[in-house]
């Protein structure tokens, strides 16, 4: 297992470097000049070139002959893409440009607000739509499963941002249920956790659906049922086991979308999340923090993806740790 | 359903044409879902209505006169619904209905425009990767897995920033953005190169599958070149998938495109749904919902019809891919 694990790890080690250079090429080298994208279209030429010091855009892009030459062979290093690297292994992003607080910082402290609002969202969005979905798949064809499916292609349909218009509109300003903006308490979480828990639900219970519904047709749940398990037994013991690692895949891989939160849900109830940052930043085109947002985002995902090898591994022995 | 398996032995470089009959067997299977059927209509409509709204578009704009929606009526501004203006007025006394009108347009833009950058990056790389095999593959097969691992919606942030500073800083883009929207251009960028994984995974996995079968073999013998082998012969056996991956990624991209736009990164200077939705939230707090109404309802039928009719075609199209429901059915 210990070998596997480390196999793995070290399987992740060429994908994050590869979402590194594609984030570098996209940024440093397809993208124009970001000093200037940033400062807009009256900046001075001095401002310009401050900001380019700054953020080592001066430095050439791959690696720097010139200063090795002259200053001796470790200044080699002294490239915007070793500079990238550098910032990557130590976490440490620079400043933000629009706040000059270090980026760093500011993604730590949208950790908790991120996810006091995402990890609700997906416990109970997984488990309701499990549960919805095992019933749809054991009453398939009637007119309770025909329903669901109808449901959840409507859900499917309408925009994300009409759930959260309306949602707020109804609950918190017309009926005055819950508070409409910030992140004071607890009260504040209960209108977005619910918003985003009936948005992505049609989405989830028709993916599990069909998941279900291809262990419905198994022997052994015949098998189960004429031996005399109860409806409770097969369905939650038997077909929720079985489908254990379509289940996996589903959620886990989503964990790393946790720390994004929910872009939409953070902008509009005012939590100050890492999602409400990157839109920040994309609205006065902060580039270092979108670039580190992306890149922490992508270690995130890789690791993710990791786990859910490793999930696999101990939920199904016939997969073999190699 | 056993008449749709493909007729792959019997299948030479003289009978390219023989896939014709699996597009025969589904369309029939198809025609005869009364649900798929209705949902083409839909689509159909609301092909019908974006290409009357780029016709008005471009009548007016080769003409350089300002087109009807967005003609300001100041002193007639947040309208209600009336005769004149089915949906009322904006902010600014342009008539609702018709940025609807050309909101269908722009999210039409949008679907197709995706399409075009995703779907042949797909394509080739899913073919070169899954024909080839070995070092190549690996290649395609890293190459992928980065781009899998970037958190969808921030990459399509980071590809929209990148290149809304080359379309208004270097000459090519501003040359693009003479022709096309370059909210529309960058949106579409953004959504397409971050999509293309999930297509080109299918393909490779056909291409695996196709690449040592007769067909493949008697060509080659022939003396076709990989070229030809990969793209006259393979491809029509898998464009199946490429059909059922336009059908099912256009709802999406419109989606997506909606909450790019709501959020300012999308669309701008055209009237997009996600502008409206986003104009209209505002409005609604005033206790008008006319705006919010017309852009939803126009948004929903179109993504409802497209996602039924998705599906409703890859059960047609590709047996082994059918949903349990299809087997049940």
């Amino acid at each position: 297992m210990l070998a596997y694990i480390i196999r793995r790890v070290l399987y992740m080690l060429p994908v994050v470097f590869g979402v590194a250079l594609v984030t570098f090429v996209l940024f440093n080298v397809v993208g124009w000049d970001p000093a200037s994208q940033m400062l807009g279209r009256h900046a001075s030429k001095d401002e310009i070139e401050a900001l380019r010091t700054q953020l080592g855009l001066n430095l050439p892009k791959w690696v720097n002959w010139e200063a090795a030459r002259t200053q001796g062979w470790a200044h080699v290093f002294d490239s915007q893409w070793f500079m990238y690297c550098r910032q990557i292994l130590t976490l440490d992003f620079g400043r933000s440009f629009a706040s000059n607080q270090r980026i760093s910082t500011l993604m730590f402290n949208g950790i908790v607000p991120s996810l006091a609002l995402a990890v609700p969202i997906f416990f109970l969005e997984a488990i309701v739509a499990i549960v919805i979905a095992l019933f749809a798949a054991y009453y398939r064809n009637t007119w309770f499963d025909r329903c669901v499916v109808v449901l959840c292609v409507i859900g499917m349909s309408v925009s994300y941002l009409v759930y959260i218009l309306v949602g707020q509109y109804v609950f918190a300003y017309r009926l005055q249920w819950f508070p409409i903006w910030g992140f004071e308490s607890v009260r504040y979480l209960i209108l977005p956790v619910f918003v985003g828990l009936a948005s992505g639900l049609g989405g989830e219970v028709r993916f599990y659906r069909t998941v279900m519904l291809d262990e419905m047709y198994q022997d052994y749940v015949r098998t189960a049922f004429s031996k005399g398990a109860s409806r409770r037994v097969v369905l939650f013991k038997h077909v929720l086991k079985n489908a254990m690692i379509p289940v996996i895949t589903h959620t886990v891989i989503a964990i790393p979308y946790l720390y994004t939160g929910n872009l939409l849900l953070e902008t509009f109830f005012g939590i100050p999340g890492i999602g409400y940052l990157a839109v920040e930043a994309i609205n006065s085109n902060d580039i270092p923090v979108i670039k580190a947002t992306v890149m922490v985002g992508s270690i995130l995902y890789v690791f993710a993806s990791l786990v859910t090898d490793i999930c696999y591994a101990l939920v199904d022995p016939r997969i073999k740790l190699r | 359903m056993t008449t749709a398996t493909l007729p792959e032995p019997v299948t030479t470089a003289a009978q390219t044409k023989a896939p014709a009959t699996l597009w025969q067997i589904a369309w029939r299977q198809l025609r005869r879902n009364r649900m798929a059927m209705f949902c083409l209509a839909i689509i159909v409509f609301y092909a019908g209505v974006a290409a009357y709204a780029e016709w008005i578009y471009w009548s007016y704009r080769l003409r350089q006169q300002p087109p009807p929606y967005k003609a300001v009526e100041f002193e007639n501004h947040f309208a209600n619904p009336s005769r004149q203006h089915l949906l009322g007025t904006d902010a600014l006394g342009r008539d609702v209905f018709l940025q609807v009108i050309q909101g269908t347009r722009v999210a039409f833009e949008v679907g197709i425009l995706t399409s075009v950058v995703a779907i042949p990056i797909a394509v080739v790389l899913g073919a070169v990767a899954g024909y080839f095999g070995r070092k190549v593959d690996d290649a395609i097969v890293y190459v992928y897995t980065v781009f899998d691992s970037v958190p969808y919606l921030l990459f399509i942030f980071a590809v929209i920033i990148v290149f809304r500073g080359l379309l208004a800083n270097t000459g090519g883009g501003q040359t693009l953005s003479r022709y096309f929207d370059p909210g529309v251009v960058a949106a579409a960028l953004g959504i397409g190169l971050t999509t293309w994984v999930g297509l080109c995974r299918l393909i490779r996995g056909e291409y695996i599958k196709h690449r040592d079968r007769q067909y493949v073999l008697a060509a080659r013998s022939l003396g076709a070149s990989s070229l030809s082998i990969m793209f006259r012969h393979i491809f029509p056996n898998v464009m199946h998938l490429v059909i059922i991956n336009f059908s099912l990624r256009f709802p999406g991209a419109i989606l997506t495109e909606v909450v790019l736009s709501y959020l300012g990164v999308g669309v701008a200077g055209e009237p997009s749904w996600g502008l409206l939705i986003s104009d209209a939230k505002i409005r609604l707090w005033q206790g008008h919902w006319y705006e919010l109404g017309g852009a939803t309802i126009a948004m929903f039928f179109i993504v409802l019809a497209f996602n039924l009719f998705g599906d409703a075609l890859r059960d047609a199209l590709d047996p082994k891919l059918r949903t349990a429901d299809a087997k049940a059915a």
